[in-house]
């Protein structure tokens, strides 16, 4: 066991892990932050995306060991300063974009990865880039379209009807 | 004027709070004091006899606290089929045992024959892994083909089950002889034979449970991914374990999905449950995405022939199919109801077909166990037909929305009753097809073709016009059938003292927004706002008893349950009104949240009547009891009947095979409708499951009965980038004539009218662009498989 700690949600964190212990199992078992979700072990349904050091990762594909020192951003870190949902949650809400809400945190944290780098993104490149996040309840009809709002583009237009 | 609440209004979802915030408490969430962890030990192959599981090595590993096998289970019962069908001749059909865990002998890669619990999950995977080193197991015949599976009388999955038949069942039966002399004198007769591919339903919240056991009490509490907490609770009351019902809790809390897959009891929940008896300590269980694929129920998975008996003008006149249906190797709960009751009787589509007959064999295979995901059987059954009509109008040369037209049952004709045993109360099969083909602008199609052929691709169009039968189901004619439970649904609605209300509901909700939809119901009639309205589900010690979420049917029984409670609600309502009004009881109105005196001023509102139901000083305590609280329980009197038109577009790309979806539209008839924004919102999750079922998903085991497609590096979930935006509309409504709501569900429409769709378009592409020898490819329509049709001219 090794003493990892982290800055999560702007708050110093620390917690025993071994050296198989994912980051997405230590932030859920260790830290109790059960927001983040595992979908998966082969690191492909994206229901564990959390922020890294300013970056989308798949928390399961990460040691916690590799992320000592980092600073982490989960979902439960997203929401304003007070606690009302930020931009990208409330689009979410406005658009339907989720309904089991499994893989939802995942979508928010790579959505809001997507904003950060690409501000105005077209209805493909929305899709191109959370390919990472599978969602097996919306048809990712109502995610695309809160992507879309969030950006502050008109999604009802966009998505023809 | 849009609402902005109540019955009719796309009231945003209560639930996407917690959801959106890292709040949700799904099972795998919680955390309890003194926890233990179980890890499950797998058959690695098909089908093999346990020779010996030695445990004395990994009972000293560290952490490792107690191991079980099959043999701690061998007295204790089976999963049962919720079901019993007979065959043609009158048999009941081959039942075997489902143990907890195998005994005897392993029958699908995923059986699981041991578990181990240890303090920490990795100690107890590490435990796991020496009982499988220390299991022999003797290889026997895989059974994988459902063909060679019923010729093979030697080679069984059951030892006492010979030509590993399930059932072989005829519907119906009085009608076999009527169909085959109106197929052998039909002037044209198209056959089809296709295979509806198997699919992993794929919750992305992979299942989890957690048993508890209390000692002192000899309580237990089971913790669990279920749609159906009632139901796992009586199946492991009565079946599996013999604790008395009042003494085990089940709870579902949030579920992160279930498409029909949590529907089921599985033996882990038992396990869970037996473990924490014996450590009298929580034991916990959450599958990894492998072991999901490995043992989560399968949906699907049906070999057909259809023949479809026309004039030349494509009038029908006779339907027959022959259906080999895969049930895997062990009978799940609602795996026998679902390639019969739920398949057969839906054979003749909205259309006035004289006389139907279906055939099907319903066949053990070493493969994980088959049953109902989304839609089932109502998908085959659709998919068989629609397809069938598309080819005969291809033979005939006949346009496909004439022919669907022509033979339509028209609004005159409701009630209608098939010749497959369903009657149909209400729809409107031509409004919905127009609707489609406004949206689509069929008359832009032509153009369309031309701009994608500029690009290189092949443009086709698809159509599928298709009813389903949801809200199962009235109990009785369920009963009559094989059913071996009631399926009405319960409610509570209790009114607190200062008037706001909770409404505990035996539906359960795992992404469908019940939260949201019940209250805008009972808003609408108590005339309270949304936000005093609280809706508790998914636990058995606060609920008085529930069927679950299934067969879309959460609105239609769950909803009419708690119309029928705020009915007696309002009625007791009414005479504490009339005592304190000094007024005839036949006198009181109830309107707008407002007790009133009809044709005068004089009112209590609501919120008064229930303070003076709690506080009753003044209030008639001869005749009636204080409080204000109400239960019924809700038994549909038919099926709901929820039908629609669906127009796919597809492009296919000549040089890869590539199909992409362009344009998908979907007219449905869902009755009337509470929440418009959930509803759409259904459908798109539907269509998007359908899509995947025409392109991507498939699920291949070898010859050697391994699953090949157990991971979501080999198994294509549809992603955002192979779908587009769908275009749905719900304007044509025939409200249910027999539920008070006049509602017939939504949530599996989307994915049983998109399959067909998807592949009659891309049929169609192809002959445009003159493939026209490519008369079907089988689902999953890959570029791989588009490729070699086009090429095997
Ligand atoms: S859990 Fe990380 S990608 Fe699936
Ligand atoms: S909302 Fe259920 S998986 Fe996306």
């Amino acid at each position: 066991m090794t003493k990892v700690t982290l800055t999560v949600n702007g708050k110093s964190m620390s917690g025993e892990a071994e050296g198989r212990t994912l980051l997405a199992s230590f932030l859920r078992d260790t830290l109790g932050l059960t927001g983040t979700h595992i979908g998966c072990d082969t690191s492909q349904c994206g229901a564990c995306v959390v922020h890294l050091d300013g970056k989308a990762v798949k928390s399961c594909t990460l040691l916690a060991m590799d992320a000592d020192g980092g600073n982490v951003t989960t979902i439960e870190g997203m929401a304003n300063a007070d606690g009302s949902l930020n931009t990208i949650q409330q689009a979410f809400q406005d658009h339907h974009g989720l309904q089991c809400g499994f893989c939802t945190p995942g979508m928010v944290m790579s959505a809001s990865a997507l904003l950060a780098e690409n501000p105005k993104p077209t209805e493909s490149e929305i899709r191109h880039y959370l390919e990472g996040n599978i969602c097996r309840c919306t048809g990712y009809h109502n995610i695309v379209k809160a992507v879309l709002a969030a950006s502050g583009q008109d999604a009802n237009v966009m998505a023809a009807e | 004027m849009p609402k902005d609440g109540g019955i009719g209004a796309s009231s945003k979802r209560r639930e996407d709070i917690r959801f959106l915030t890292g709040r949700g408490n799904y099972t795998d969430d919680l955390s309890l004091h003194g926890q233990t962890y179980a890890v499950f030990c797998r058959s690695t192959v098909a089908h093999g006899r346990i020779v010996s599981i030695d445990t004395k090595a990994t009972a000293d590993m560290p952490g490792v606290l107690a191991i079980f096998t099959g043999e701690d289970f061998k007295d204790v019962g089976g999963n049962p089929a919720g079901w019993l069908i007979n065959s043609r001749d009158g048999t009941p059909m081959r039942e075997p045992k489902r143990p907890v865990l195998a005994h005897g002998k392993v029958r699908h890669v995923g059986d699981a024959y041991a578990a181990v619990i240890a303090e920490t999950y990795a100690q107890a995977k590490d435990a796991a892994e020496q009982v499988a080193a220390d299991t022999e197991i003797e290889e026997l015949s895989p059974i994988v083909d459902m063909a060679k599976a019923v010729a093979n009388a030697d080679n069984r999955v059951h030892d006492e089950i010979p030509d590993n038949l399930c059932f072989d069942w005829g519907w119906i039966e009085d009608n076999r002889a009527a169909v085959d002399a109106a197929i052998k004198a039909a002037p044209h007769v198209t056959t089809l034979e296709l295979i509806n591919n198997r699919l992993v339903p794929n919750a992305m919240e992979p299942r989890a449970s957690i048993g508890e056991y209390f000692p002192g009490t000899g309580d237990y509490k089971l913790t669990t991914t279920s749609q159906n907490p009632h139901l796992t609770r009586l199946l492991v009351s009565a079946f599996v374990m013999g604790i008395p019902e009042n003494k085990l809790t089940v709870v579902a809390p949030d579920v992160g999905g279930g498409f029909g897959s949590k529907i089921y009891h599985y033996g882990e929940e038992a396990l869970v449950l037996a473990a924490a008896r014996k450590l009298a300590r929580p034991v916990r269980w959450t599958a990894e995405r492998s072991e999901s694929f490995l043992s989560d129920a399968h949906g699907r998975d049906h070999v057909t022939k259809i023949e479809l008996a026309t004039d030349l003008e494509g009038n029908f006149l006779a339907i027959r199919t022959e259906t080999l249906a895969n049930v895997g190797a062990y009978l799940s709960n609602f795996s026998t109801a679902t390639p019969t009751f739920l398949h057969g009787t839906l054979m003749a589509g909205p259309y006035k077909v004289p006389s139907v007959y279906v055939n099907v064999k319903a066949v053990f295979t070493n493969t994980a166990p088959v049953d109902a995901y989304r839609g089932a059987g109502r998908p085959e059954a659709t998919y068989s037909l629609e397809r069938v009509i598309d080819k005969m109008c291809r033979e005939l040369n006949l346009n496909p929305f004439d022919v669907r037209r022509k033979n339509f049952i028209t609004p005159d004709m409701f009630p209608y009753a098939t010749p497959v045993g369903l009657n149909y109360d209400t729809g409107n099969h031509g409004a919905t097809l127009d609707k489609a083909m406004q949206m689509a602008n069929v008359a832009g199609f032509e153009a369309r073709v031309a701009d994608s052929a500029k690009r290189g691709k092949l443009r086709g169009m698809g159509l599928s016009t298709w009813v389903e039968a949801c809200g199962l189901a009235p109990s009785h004619l369920a009963g009559v059938l094989g059913s071996r439970v009631g399926l009405y649904e319960a409610a509570t609605v209790r009114v607190n003292a200062t008037g706001n209300i909770s409404v505990m509901t035996g539906a359960h909700s795992h992404g469908q927004g019940h939260e949201t939809v019940f209250a805008q119901l009972v808003s609408e009639r108590l005339g309270i706002p949304e936000s005093s309205i609280e809706i508790v589900h998914g636990d058995t010690s606060k609920i008085p008893f529930g069927m679950g979420s299934y067969g879309s049917r959460s609105l239609s029984v769950g909803g009419s349950a708690i119309d029928r409670a705020v009915d007696k609600i309002v009625a007791k309502g009414k005479k504490i009104a009339a005592h304190m009004l000094e007024a005839a009881e036949d006198d009181i109105v109830f309107a707008n949240g407002n007790f009133t005196v009809a044709g005068t001023d004089k009112a209590k509102s609501f919120g008064e009547i229930a303070f003076s139901a709690y506080v009753p000083h003044n209030y008639p305590l001869e005749t009636l009891e204080p409080g204000l609280e109400e239960t019924a329980f809700y038994d549909p009197g038919n099926f709901t009947y929820p039908a629609g038109a669906y127009l796919c577009e597809v492009e296919v790309d000549a040089d890869t095979g590539r199909v992409e979806v362009a344009e998908f539209i979907c007219a449905d008839d869902f009755g009337n409708v509470v929440n418009p924004m959930i509803v759409e919102g259904q459908v798109h999750g539907g269509v998007g499951q359908g899509i995947g079922q025409a392109l991507c998903e498939n699920t291949t085991y070898d010859e050697n009965g391994q699953l090949v497609s157990a991971s979501y590096m080999d198994y294509a979930m549809p992603r955002a980038d192979d779908v587009p935006f769908y275009n749905v509309d719900h304007s044509c409504q025939t409200p249910c004539t027999h539920n008070p709501l006049g509602v017939k569900g939504c949530g599996e429409a989307g994915a049983i009218g998109s399959p067909p769709a998807v592949v009659n378009a891309v049929i169609d592409a192809l002959h445009r662009g003159g493939y026209s020898h490519v008369k079907h490819i089988d689902m999953p329509v890959t570029p791989s498989r588009v490729w070699a049709a086009m090429q095997a001219k």
